[in-house]
C-alpha cells in the first residue's frame, strides 16, 4: 500500500511550529559564534539548552501526530517562498520525519551533555557546541524538508558541521586532511543528487515531496534518478565506492564521531533513499536492487576493516560502516525493510553512541590513547563505561533479546526472503560482527594491563557516565519495543507504506539460528585469540589478508593512484598551459609587436640625405601611379 | 617655346635633386633646395604664360616668399649648428633618430 | 515622465570626487571620510529608489530620464533602469562604501613580503576620488538605455580602474594594469564598429535600445554585430580563453580594486550579453548557442582546474571567478526563464561572495604581505575572527547550500538541464559537466583554506593581529548578505524575474510552462 497523502497543515498545534526545532539549535549556534568569547564562561550550557529545548518541540510534535488518525499524520508546514516558481521553503511532519527528529535531539541531546565533561578542559569548548549546535539544526532541516532542495540545504549543512567537527583541532594536520576530505568526498556524492534533482525538476517540474507520485513500476528515468540519489547516499553513508573519508574523520573528538559518523549524520543516506523510496526505488526495482547491493558490499567491506583495526576509534567506524550497510540493505528491499532499516537505524544510534561516547571514556581515562594493543584489564578500572559499553557490544552482534537482535534479524531474514544471496551475504556479516565487536571488548576490557607508564585510568564523571547509562538502556529495550508486534513498521506505514503482509517475528527460523551460531562462532575465536592468549603490544605482520583490512581494502590506495594522481597531473598541465599557452600566446603576440617596431624604427637613421631620397622614391612612385591610372 | 622653358625647369630640377642627395655641406645642399623651388616657379610662370593667366605668375611670388622665409630660419640652423659644432656637413647632424 | 533619480545618483559620486579632490593638501583621513560619506549617501539613494522601484511608472524601464545628448547622431543621455539593472546598481552601491572601508590603507602603499612598502605612485587624494568616479561610472552603465552612451560608460571605467591598479597595485602593477587595459580597449574597439555597424544598418537615426530592439532583420549582419559585441563582453566576462589579463589585474591590484573589478566591473560583460547580444540580435544569439555554452563548460572546469593549482592566493580567486562568469554565461545563453534569472542573481551573488573572498584574503595578505598561500600556515589558531569569515566568505565561493550563491548557481544549473529551447541533450549534458564543477569548487577552496588556516602555526604568522572593529565591520555585512540572501533570494528574484520575462519575449524564446508560473510572480 502506498503512503498516504501528505496534507497542508493548517491547525495550530506544536507541528504547525515545528519549526522551533530548527530555530533552537540554530538561534544557538549564532550565539556562540557572533559572541564568541563572550560567551565562554556559559556557552556549554546554551548549547545543552538550545538542544534539548529542541528535544522537547519534536516530543510535543510526536504527541500531537499520535493523536491523528493515520491518514493524517502526515502535515507539511509552508514556511516562506523560497526560490519563486520553483520551491518553497517546508517542514513535512510525519512518522518517518518525527522518528529521525526524535533520535537526533534525544541522542544529541545526550551528547551535548556528555561533551560538557569530555571537552571540559579544552581551551575552545564554547566553538565546539556552537558547531553542535549548527550540526543538530543542519540535520533536523534535512530530516524535516518537505522538498529536495531544502532537504539538500540540510544535506550539505551537516556536512559542513562534519567538516569543522573533524578538523576541530585543525591545528593537527592530519585532522584538516580529514575534514577536506570527507568535505570533498561528499561533494561527489551531492554531485549524484545534484543530477538528480535536475531530472527531478525536468520530468516532474517539482521538488517537493507532496507533489510527487508513488510509482509501481520503473522507468530508465526513475531508475537514473534511483541511482543518482543513490550515489549522494553513499557519500553522506560512507557506502562503496565512498566510503573512504569515514575512517579518517576519527581525527575529530569522539563525541562528534559519535553524534554524526555513528548515530545520525551517516544515517543521512538511508533516510534519502526510505524517503524517497515510493518515488524512486518502488519494491523488487532496479534501483532498488542496486541501493541492496550496495548496502550487502559494505557491510562486509565494513566488517573486514573492522577486524584488523588497533584503533578503538576506527574499529568502531568499521563497524558502523558495517551496520549502515545493514540499512541500506534493508531500505532495499520495499516497505518491509524500511521499517526495519529505520528500526536498526534508531537501535543503532543508541547502541554506536553508547560504544563511541564508551571509547570516549576510555580515551579520557587513558590520556586520548586509542591503540587498544596498549589498554587491557580496564573492566575494574572503569566499571560504569565497561558495563555500559558491554551492553552496546551484545546490542550489536545480536545477543538475543537486546535492541540488535531484533533489526538487525528483521533486515537479515527480509533479505533472505527477497534476495537470498544478499541474505546469506549479511548473515556472514553478522558473524564477522561477533568476531571484531569480540575482539574490541576483549582487547580493551579484559586481559592483562598493557597501559603506558604514565597511564592512570579512572572512571570519567558522572556528566559523561549518565548518558552512557541512558544510551544503554535505550540499547537494551529498544528494538523489542520498536519490532515487536510491528510498532515501528506500523508506526511507519502512513510515511513510507504499508507492506502486502506484516512481517511475523521468527527466532528459531534457519536464518536467525545460523546468524546466532556464526555469532557465537566468530566471538569464541576472538576470546581465544585476544581473551585468552595474550595480546602482542606491536602490531603483529599479520597475513595478506589482514594487510587488505587494515589498509581500509586499499581504498585509499585505489583513490589515490585513479583520482588523487591524475588530478594533480591535470592541475599542473593546465596551469602550466595557461601560463605558456594563453597567457604564452598572448605575450608573445605583445613581444612580437613590440620586435617588430623595435626593428621598423631602424629605418629613423638620423641622416637628412636618406630622408630626402626615400622622399624623391615616394614622389616618384606617386607620380607613376597617377600616370599609370592615367588621369593626370 | 613652352617646351624648351620646361625642359629647362626639369634639368634645373633634376640638378637640385641631385645636388641635395650627394652634397654634404649644408649650404650647398641648401643653395640646391632653392635650385628646386626655382625650376618649379619657372614651371609655373612658363604655363601661366601658355595658358594665359595669372594664377601661375601669383604663385611664384607665394614661392619666392615662402623660399625666403626658409632661407631666413635654415641659414639661422645651420649657422648656429656649425657654431657648436665647427662642422656644416648634414650627415654630421645625425642625432634625431631612433 | 522624466525622473531625476538616476542623473542624480550619478551627479552625487561626481560631485563628491571633485570635493574629495579639490581637498587641501595632506588631508588624507578626510579625504577618506567625506568618500565614505558620499558613498553611504548613494547607498542610501539607491536604496530608497529600489524600495520604490515595484509601484514606480514605467513598462519595462523605469526612472526613465532622456535628454538629448548629439541630436545630429541620435545620441542621447538616455538611464533607466530594469530589474537586472537595478540589482547591479544596488550590487555597486553596496560594494563601494564597504571598499572605501576596505582600503582605508590601502592607498598608503602596499606591502612587499620582505617588509618593504611599494609606494604609490599619486596621493591618497586620487584614489578615492577615482573611487568615487569610478562609482559614478558604474551606476552609468548599468543605467544606460542609450546604445551609445552604454559603450562610453563602458570605455571610459577602464580609466580610474587603469590607474587605481597601474599607480597603487602590487610589484607588478604596470604589466597588469597594461594588460588590463589593452585587452579592454580590443574588446571595446570591436563594438565601438558594432555600435555604428548597428547605427547605420539599423538605420533608425537613434542609439536608444527599446528603438533598436528588432531592428535588425537580416540573419548575416545580425551575426557580424553579435560578434562585434560578444568579443567585447566575452573579454569583459571574462571567457576562456580571452581570460588572463583577469588572474593578473585581480593580483596586482589592491583589494578594494580587485573586488570592484571582478564583483562589479566584469558583470557589465554579462549584463551586456543578456541585454544586448540576446535583445538586439536573437537569431544570431541562438545561432551561436552551441559554441558559446561549449565556451562557458569549458570556463567552469578549466577555470576550476587552474584555480586549484594556484600558490598565490588573489590568483586563486581570479580563476575562481572565471569559473563562476562560466555558470554566468551557461545560464544566459541556455535561454529559459530559471537559467536567465539564476543568471543574473549570480551576477549580484557572485559580487557579494567574491567581494568577501577578495577582502578577507587582503586582510590576511596585510597581515603579511604575502599572497603566497604557502608563506601561512595555521592562521585559525592566532586570528579566529579573521579565519572564520575567510571560511564563510570560502564557503560561498564554493556554492554551499544556505548561502546565496548556491541558489544562482543551482538556478541555473537546473534551468539549463531543462531548457528545452534548442532541443535537450546538450544542454542537459552542458549542466552535468558544469555540476563536476561542484566537486573542484570544494578543492579549491577547501585546499587553499587547509594550506593557509590549518596545521602548525608558521612563525611569522604568530604576530598577526586579529581582525580590528574597521575589517569586521566591512565583512560583517556582507556575510549578513550571503546568509540572508541564501535562504530569502525572494526579493531580488521578484525583481528581476519581469526583467528577465521581457528578454525572453524580445528574443522570441516560448517560455516553457514550468517557468511561466516563476514569471508570473
Amino acid at each position: 500500500m502506498d503512503p498516504v497523502e501528505i496534507i497542508q497543515h493548517t491547525a495550530g498545534g506544536v507541528i504547525g511550529m515545528s519549526w522551533l526545532m530548527i530555530a533552537f539549535p540554530l538561534l544557538g549556534a549564532t550565539i556562540l559564534l557572533v559572541f564568541n568569547r563572550y560567551t565562554n564562561r556559559w556557552g556549554h550550557l546554551l548549547g545543552v539548552a538550545m538542544s534539548l529545548a529542541s528535544f522537547v518541540v519534536a516530543v510535543l510534535a510526536f504527541v500531537q501526530l499520535l493523536g491523528l488518525p493515520e491518514a493524517q499524520r502526515r502535515q507539511a508546514v509552508h514556511l516562506w517562498e523560497f526560490i519563486p516558481g520553483m520551491v518553497d521553503m517546508g517542514l513535512l511532519v510525519d512518522p518517518l520525519s518525527i522518528a529521525f527528529a526524535l533520535l537526533i535531539t534525544g541522542v544529541g541531546s545526550l551528547i551535548h551533555i556528555y561533551s560538557i565533561g569530555y571537552m571540559a578542559h579544552d581551551p575552545d569548548r564554547r566553538r565546539f557546541f556552537a558547531y553542535l549546535n549548527l550540526f543538530v539544526a543542519a540535520m533536523l532541516l534535512l530530516v524535516l524538508a518537505d522538498n529536495y532542495l531544502a532537504l539538500f540545504i540540510g544535506w550539505e549543512g551537516v556536512g559542513l558541521a562534519s567538516y569543522l567537527l573533524i578538523g576541530f583541532w585543525q591545528f593537527k594536520p592530519s585532522a584538516a586532511v580529514a575534514a577536506k576530505k570527507a568535505f570533498v568526498v561528499n561533494r561527489v556524492g551531492d554531485f549524484g543528487l545534484l543530477v538528480g534533482m535536475f531530472l527531478i525538476w525536468t520530468t516532474f517540474g517539482t521538488l517537493a515531496f507532496a507533489e510527487l507520485k508513488p510509482i509501481t513500476s520503473e522507468n530508465p528515468t526513475t531508475l537514473a534518478i534511483g541511482l543518482l540519489l543513490l550515489l549522494g547516499a553513499c557519500g553522506k553513508s560512507a557506502q562503496l565506492p565512498l566510503q573512504s573519508w569515514l575512517l579518517d574523520a576519527m581525527e575529530g573528538p569522539t563525541p562528534v564521531s559519535a553524534l554524526i559518523h555513528a548515530a545520525t549524520m551517516v544515517t543521512a543516506g538511508v533516510y534519502l533513499v526510505v524517503r524517497s523510496g515510493a518515488f524512486f526505488f518502488p519494491e523488487g526495482s532496479g534501483a532498488a536492487l542496486a541501493v541492496a547491493i550496495v548496502g550487502a558490499a559494505t557491510l562486509l567491506a565494513g566488517a573486514i576493516i573492522g577486524c584488523a583495526k588497533d584503533d578503538i576509534k576506527k574499529g568502531l567506524a568499521g563497524s558502523t560502516m558495517s551496520q549502515i550497510g545493514y540499512m541500506m540493505l534493508g531500505a532495499g528491499l520495499g516497505p518491509v525493510g524500511y521499517a526495519f532499516a529505520i528500526g536498526h537505524l534508531i537501535t543503532h544510534g543508541f547502541f554506536k553512541a553508547d560504544m563511541f561516547l564508551g571509547a570516549g571514556s576510555v580515551m579520557h581515562a587513558m590520556n586520548d590513547e586509542v591503540n587498544m594493543r596498549k589498554y587491557g584489564g580496564l573492566r575494574k578500572y572503569m566499571p560504569i563505561t565497561f558495563a555500559t559499553f558491554f551492553i552496546g557490544y551484545l546490542a550489536i552482534i545480536g545477543f538475543p533479546l537486546l535492541s540488535g537482535y531484533f533489526t538487525k534479524d528483521g533486515i537479515i531474514e527480509s533479505a533472505i526472503h527477497a534476495e537470498p544471496v544478499l541474505g546469506w551475504l549479511a548473515v556472514l556479516g553478522a558473524g564477522l560482527t561477533g568476531f571484531y565487536m569480540s575482539r574490541m571488548v576483549f582487547m580493551t576490557f579484559f586481559g592483562e594491563k598493557r597501559w603506558d607508564k604514565e597511564a592512570h585510568p579512572h572512571e570519567s564523571p558522572a556528566v559523561m557516565t549518565v548518558p552512557l547509562i541512558v544510551l544503554s538502556i535505550g540499547s537494551i529495550f529498544l528494538g523489542g519495543y520498536l519490532v515487536l508486534s510491528n510498532t515501528l513498521l506500523l508506526w511507519l506505514a502512513p510515511a513510507v507504506g504499508r507492506p502486502a503482509e506484516l512481517p511475523g517475528f521468527h527466532p528459531f527460523s534457519v536464518p536467525g539460528l545460523s546468524t546466532l551460531a556464526l555469532v557465537a562462532v566468530g566471538a569464541a575465536f576472538a576470546w581465544f585469540k585476544y581473551g585468552r592468549a595474550e595480546v602482542p603490544a606491536v602490531q603483529p605482520r599479520g597475513s595478506f589478508l589482514t594487510t587488505f583490512a587494515r589498509r581500509d581494502l586499499y581504498g585509499d590506495a585505489l583513490n589515490e593512484s585513479l583520482i588523487m594522481r591524475p588530478g594533480q597531473w591535470l592541475t599542473r598541465l593546465a596551469v602550466y598551459f595557461d601560463n605558456r599557452g594563453i597567457d604564452g600566446v598572448v605575450n608573445g603576440l605583445a613581444a612580437g609587436i613590440g620586435g617588430s617596431s623595435g626593428r621598423l624604427r631602424r629605418l629613423q637613421t638620423g641622416f637628412a640625405r636618406t630622408y630626402a631620397l626615400s622622399i624623391l622614391f615616394g614622389a616618384a612612385i606617386l607620380t607613376g601611379a597617377l600616370l599609370l591610372v592615367g588621369n593626370i | 617655346m613652352t617646351t624648351q622653358y620646361l625642359i629647362l625647369s626639369g634639368l634645373l630640377f633634376a640638378i637640385g635633386a641631385v645636388g641635395v642627395l650627394i652634397r654634404r655641406n649644408a649650404i650647398v645642399v641648401f643653395m640646391c633646395v632653392e635650385l628646386m623651388l626655382n625650376a618649379c616657379n619657372l614651371a609655373f610662370v612658363t604655363f601661366a604664360r601658355q595658358v594665359g593667366n595669372l594664377e601661375g605668375q601669383i604663385i611664384a611670388f607665394f614661392v619666392m616668399v615662402v623660399a625666403a622665409a626658409e632661407v631666413v630660419v635654415g641659414l639661422a640652423i645651420i649657422v648656429t649648428i656649425f657654431r657648436t659644432r665647427r662642422s656644416a656637413s648634414v650627415d654630421d647632424a645625425n642625432l634625431l633618430k631612433y | 515622465m522624466s525622473s531625476l533619480w538616476l542623473p542624480i545618483l550619478m551627479a552625487v559620486p561626481v560631485l563628491g570626487a571633485v570635493v574629495v579632490a579639490l581637498l587641501p593638501k595632506g588631508g588624507t583621513t578626510l579625504a577618506k571620510q567625506v568618500t565614505l560619506l558620499v558613498s553611504l549617501v548613494v547607498l542610501a539613494l539607491t536604496l530608497v529608489m529600489a524600495f520604490q522601484f515595484p509601484n514606480a511608472a514605467g513598462d519595462r524601464f523605469k526612472f526613465e530620464a532622456t535628454y538629448d545628448w548629439i541630436p545630429s547622431f541620435g545620441v542621447h543621455f538616455g538611464v533607466g533602469v530594469d530589474g537586472i539593472a537595478l540589482v547591479l546598481i544596488a550590487l555597486s552601491a553596496v560594494l563601494v562604501p564597504i571598499v572605501v572601508l576596505a582600503s582605508w590603507h590601502d592607498a598608503d602603499g602596499v606591502k612587499a613580503a620582505d617588509g618593504t612598502v611599494i609606494a604609490p605612485k599619486r596621493s591618497v587624494k586620487t584614489y578615492f576620488s577615482l573611487l568615487l568616479v569610478l562609482e559614478a561610472m558604474m551606476i552609468g552603465v548599468f543605467a544606460a538605455t542609450d546604445v551609445f552612451l552604454f559603450y562610453v560608460f563602458f570605455e571610459a571605467m577602464l580609466i580610474p580602474m587603469y590607474f587605481m591598479i597601474g599607480s597603487y597595485g602590487g610589484a607588478q602593477r604596470s604589466y597588469a594594469a597594461v594588460k588590463f587595459l589593452l585587452y579592454s580597449l580590443f574588446g571595446g574597439l570591436l563594438m565601438l564598429v558594432a555600435v555604428i555597424g548597428l547605427y547605420v544598418v539599423a538605420g533608425k537615426g537613434t542609439f536608444m535600445f527599446p528603438e533598436l530592439v528588432g531592428a535588425i532583420q537580416d540573419p548575416a549582419t545580425q551575426k557580424w554585430l553579435f560578434a562585434g559585441f560578444f568579443i567585447a563582453f566575452a573579454i569583459k566576462a571574462p571567457l576562456w580563453p580571452v581570460h588572463t589579463w583577469l588572474p593578473d589585474a585581480a593580483a596586482q591590484a589592491p583589494a578594494g580594486a580587485a573586488v570592484l573589478l571582478v564583483g562589479v566591473l566584469d558583470k557589465v560583460g554579462t549584463f551586456g550579453m543578456l541585454r544586448f547580444c540576446l535583445e538586439l540580435f536573437p537569431d544570431a544569439a541562438k545561432a551561436f548557442t552551441t559554441p558559446i555554452i561549449v565556451l562557458a563548460v569549458i570556463s567552469i572546469i578549466y577555470g576550476a582546474i587552474v584555480a586549484i593549482g594556484q600558490t598565490d592566493m588573489k590568483r586563486l580567486i581570479a580563476y575562481t571567478s572565471i569559473s563562476h562568469f562560466g555558470f554566468i554565461v551557461m545560464g544566459v545563453f541556455a535561454m529559459s526563464q530559471v537559467a536567465q534569472a539564476g543568471a543574473a542573481l549570480y551576477m549580484v551573488n557572485h559580487g557579494f561572495a567574491t567581494g568577501a573572498l577578495f577582502l578577507a584574503a587582503g586582510f590576511l595578505i596585510a597581515r603579511r604581505g604575502s599572497p603566497h598561500i604557502a608563506d601561512y600556515g595555521g592562521v585559525q589558531k592566532v586570528t579566529p575572527v579573521l579565519a572564520g569569515f575567510f571560511l564563510v566568505a570560502g564557503l560561498a565561493g564554493l556554492s554551499l547550500p544556505g548561502l546565496s550563491s548556491f541558489v544562482s548557481e543551482f538556478m541555473v544549473m537546473i534551468g539549463t538541464y531543462s531548457s528545452d529551447a534548442f532541443g535537450s541533450g546538450a544542454l542537459a549534458a552542458a549542466a552535468i559537466v558544469s555540476a563536476l564543477a561542484v566537486i573542484l569548487a570544494a578543492v579549491y577552496i577547501l585546499w587553499m583554506v587547509q594550506r593557509a588556516m590549518n596545521g602548525p602555526t608558521a612563525e611569522p604568522v604568530k604576530a598577526f593581529k586579529d581582525l580590528n572593529a574597521r575589517e569586521v565591520w566591512v565583512l560583517a555585512p556582507l556575510v549578513a548578505l550571503i546568509i540572508g540572501f541564501g535562504f530569502f533570494p525572494k526579493p531580488l528574484l521578484d525583481v528581476i524575474n519581469p526583467a528577465v520575462t521581457s528578454t525572453l519575449t524580445n528574443v522570441q524564446v516560448d517560455i516553457p510552462g514550468v517557468a511561466e508560473k516563476g514569471a508570473g510572480q
